[in-house]
């Protein structure tokens, strides 16, 4: 155990956490705003995998990582009009409508892959840029200021999101149509419009997510995301659909994870227990979701399409 | 507008699921007409060019020296859709099914028996179940990870070498144990990380992150989802050792070697004993002796002449049973 306690070994955890919360970050930010509007998108999982490859794909033919960036993001944002589409206008259910997002997104991914790629290649992977000063405190200026621009991107939309959601009438208007629809439509807010809305950058959060993920490995295989889509659906439920909340839930997710696999590359986990610590990650969101639960209040409108009486 | 509503959902569902039954057979490689044609299928967990376990069986399928019609449904990680495919391909009369993974045997216990006609190939496994349409195979890969030890220890400097694997389970365990007994025996200190995982390529990438933490100048691994150990190992400039295919692709400047498997040299053997007669009943085991095992060195890679030597004698060392590899 006195091996953990380095401080390169520490440092290098801490770092570890960041990156892994990255991805699980911008994708739970996102479902926060659409679940604040009273829309569960449990397709967040296909999203990001489609997005992934988007992102990949152009990197490979194009080399240009900003271009990949933008092209997941547009498919975020196109999965977003779908999804708004289905549910906003059709008001179909939500739960079988997210998992009808996510097959196709799995199914077409892996799909596209086979048919353009096949074989992995890899791609440039986002480089480190250090941030002046801040990167040489110590002890947090390596995890937290020598990461690539979308780990920089992901922490920076929390304070944005918050800002949106509690400073603006943008932000007042999601809550109410999340909360209660009805009032909201009597006192003349688009429901339908502010939800769509909501939807699409929730979406484009998640095409962002995909983006993260894929240029932070540097490849992308079918099945890439793992059901990281379906943690940070998770992860919004554990922060009680605040933004901090989301982004400590991420940072705890991703921190019990790389403290996992530090300790087992450091022997303190036996290899014959490895794969029970392997679920730590899980259990600890798990039990931190029961506990939490009973505390909060979901958005009162959550999952209800909204019909005007 | 209900109805429209429930129409369009299922359609949105009908349209997913569509999408991904056509991926899982989108590799699908019906490439003869031939009525005269052995058919074969494979049925693969991972994805059938994933430069490891699935793509080793594809390239030695591919390899046969015969006239073969092959069927590929891949990606079926969930047990329940490989047992579909398997049952599937047997009911469509195809000669030879491949159930490429352990985690099917279960399945193939049941349907094999409704099918005495048809040969079942399955792996890896040391034993047909008692079935005697089944041959099983398995890779001593614990051989292969035994030569890579040995050169990972002898490039290593700082003495200290990571290891990447998902499960502790199939071949992953020999082939680590191998590499283990090998760099150790060369003075290298080796840590194994077991990610939980045979597809999480972000968890294989952070452990990789977390052996270079600690020091470790040389990485191996296997299953398919270390190709995210192989990228980080990239970026630091990390010497990587391969297994199931050639990884050479992936970092061509680092990896130094890969054991790659040929099964079609015990595919050989099963498809001659089906044409005498013998559906099944037997098991195989591809190794360095009988060339199953090819330890496949990187042109690319500036390996000193010693080195090369003495992973040379090692193999020869096992081939003629004067080396333990431990396992």
């Amino acid at each position: 155990m006195g091996d953990f306690f380095t401080t390169s070994v520490l440092v290098a955890t801490a770092a570890s956490a960041v990156r892994l919360a990255t991805p699980y970050l911008l994708a739970a930010l996102g479902e926060t705003i659409g679940q604040r509007s009273g829309v569960l998108n449990l397709g967040v999982d296909g999203v990001m995998m489609l997005s992934a490859f988007f992102a990949y794909w152009t990197v490979l033919e194009t080399g240009n990582m900003w271009l990949g960036v933008l092209v997941a993001l547009l498919v975020g944002l196109m999965m977003g009009v779908l999804y708004g589409v289905i549910t906003v206008f059709f008001e179909a259910t939500q739960g079988i409508s997210g998992i009808g997002i996510f097959i196709f997104g799995l199914g077409f991914s892996d799909l596209l892959f086979r048919q353009q790629v096949g074989t992995p290649k890899p791609i440039r992977r986002l480089p480190n840029i250090d941030i002046p000063l801040l990167s040489d405190i110590p002890y947090i200026g390596e995890p937290l200021f020598q990461r690539n621009l979308m780990t920089y991107a992901a922490f920076a939309l929390v304070p944005v999101t918050m800002i949106v959601l509690n400073k603006t009438t943008f932000g007042l208007n999601i809550r109410s149509v999340g909360e209660n629809p009805q009032a909201a439509d009597s006192l003349g807010v688009s429901v339908e419009r502010t939800r769509f809305s909501a939807i699409m950058i929730g979406n484009a959060f998640a095409g962002l997510a995909g983006a993260a993920l894929v240029l932070q490995l540097g490849i992308f295989q079918p099945h890439l995301t793992q059901g990281m889509g379906f943690i940070a659906v998770a992860l919004v439920y554990f922060g009680a659909w605040k933004p901090l909340g989301v982004m400590g839930g991420a940072l705890l997710f991703g921190l019990v994870n790389a403290v996992v696999l530090q300790w087992k590359a450091l022997g303190i986990i036996p290899v014959s227990i490895s794969d029970l610590a392997g679920m730590a990650p899980a259990v600890v969101t798990i039990i931190a979701l029961v506990l939490l639960a009973r505390r909060v209040n979901a958005p009162a409108a959550l999952t209800k399409p909204f019909v005007r009486s | 507008m209900r109805k429209k509503m429930r129409l369009l959902t299922s359609l949105l569902a009908l349209l997913g699921s569509f999408v991904l039954v056509a991926s899982a057979c989108g590799s699908s490689d019906d490439s003869s007409d031939d009525g005269g044609a052995l058919t074969m299928a494979i049925v693969a967990p991972s994805a059938s060019d994933d430069l490891a376990f699935s793509q080793s069986m594809v390239d030695s399928v591919n390899a046969l020296d015969r006239e073969i019609t092959l069927s590929i449904t891949d990606g079926t990680f969930i047990v329940e859709e490989a047992a579909a495919a398997i049952r599937g391909y047997a009911e469509d009369g195809i000669d030879v099914v491949i159930a490429h993974g352990t985690q099917f045997g279960a399945s193939l216990a049941e349907i094999a028996p409704d099918f005495p006609d048809t040969t079942f190939v399955w792996g890896t496994a040391t034993d047909t179940q008692g079935l005697g349409n089944v041959f099983a195979y398995s890779p001593a890969s614990d051989e292969g990870g035994y030569v890579n030890g040995v050169v990972a220890a002898a490039v290593s400097e700082s003495g200290k070498i990571g290891v990447v694997g998902p499960v502790e389970a199939g071949d992953a365990v020999p082939y680590i144990n191998g590499f283990t007994t090998a760099a150790e025996a060369g003075g290298a200190q080796v840590s194994v990380t077991y990610t939980g995982s045979f597809g999480d390529v972000a968890l294989a990438a952070e452990a990789a992150q977390a052996h270079l933490a600690n020091d470790a100048d040389v990485l191996t691994g296997t299953a398919q989802m270390v190709v995210g150990a192989v990228g980080v190992a990239a970026d630091a400039g990390v010497p990587w050792f391969g297994t199931q295919s050639n990884q050479t692709s992936l970092a061509p400047d680092l990896v130094i070697a890969s054991q790659v498997y040929h099964w079609e040299v015990v595919l050989e053997e099963m498809l001659d004993l089906r044409d005498s007669g013998t559906k099944g009943g037997k098991a195989f085991e591809i190794n360095l002796a009988n060339g199953g095992l090819v330890i496949e060195f990187n042109d690319g890679y500036d390996l000193s002449d010693d080195v090369r030597a003495s992973a040379d004698a090692a193999i020869a060392g096992i081939i003629d049973g004067s080396v333990n590899t431990g396992a």
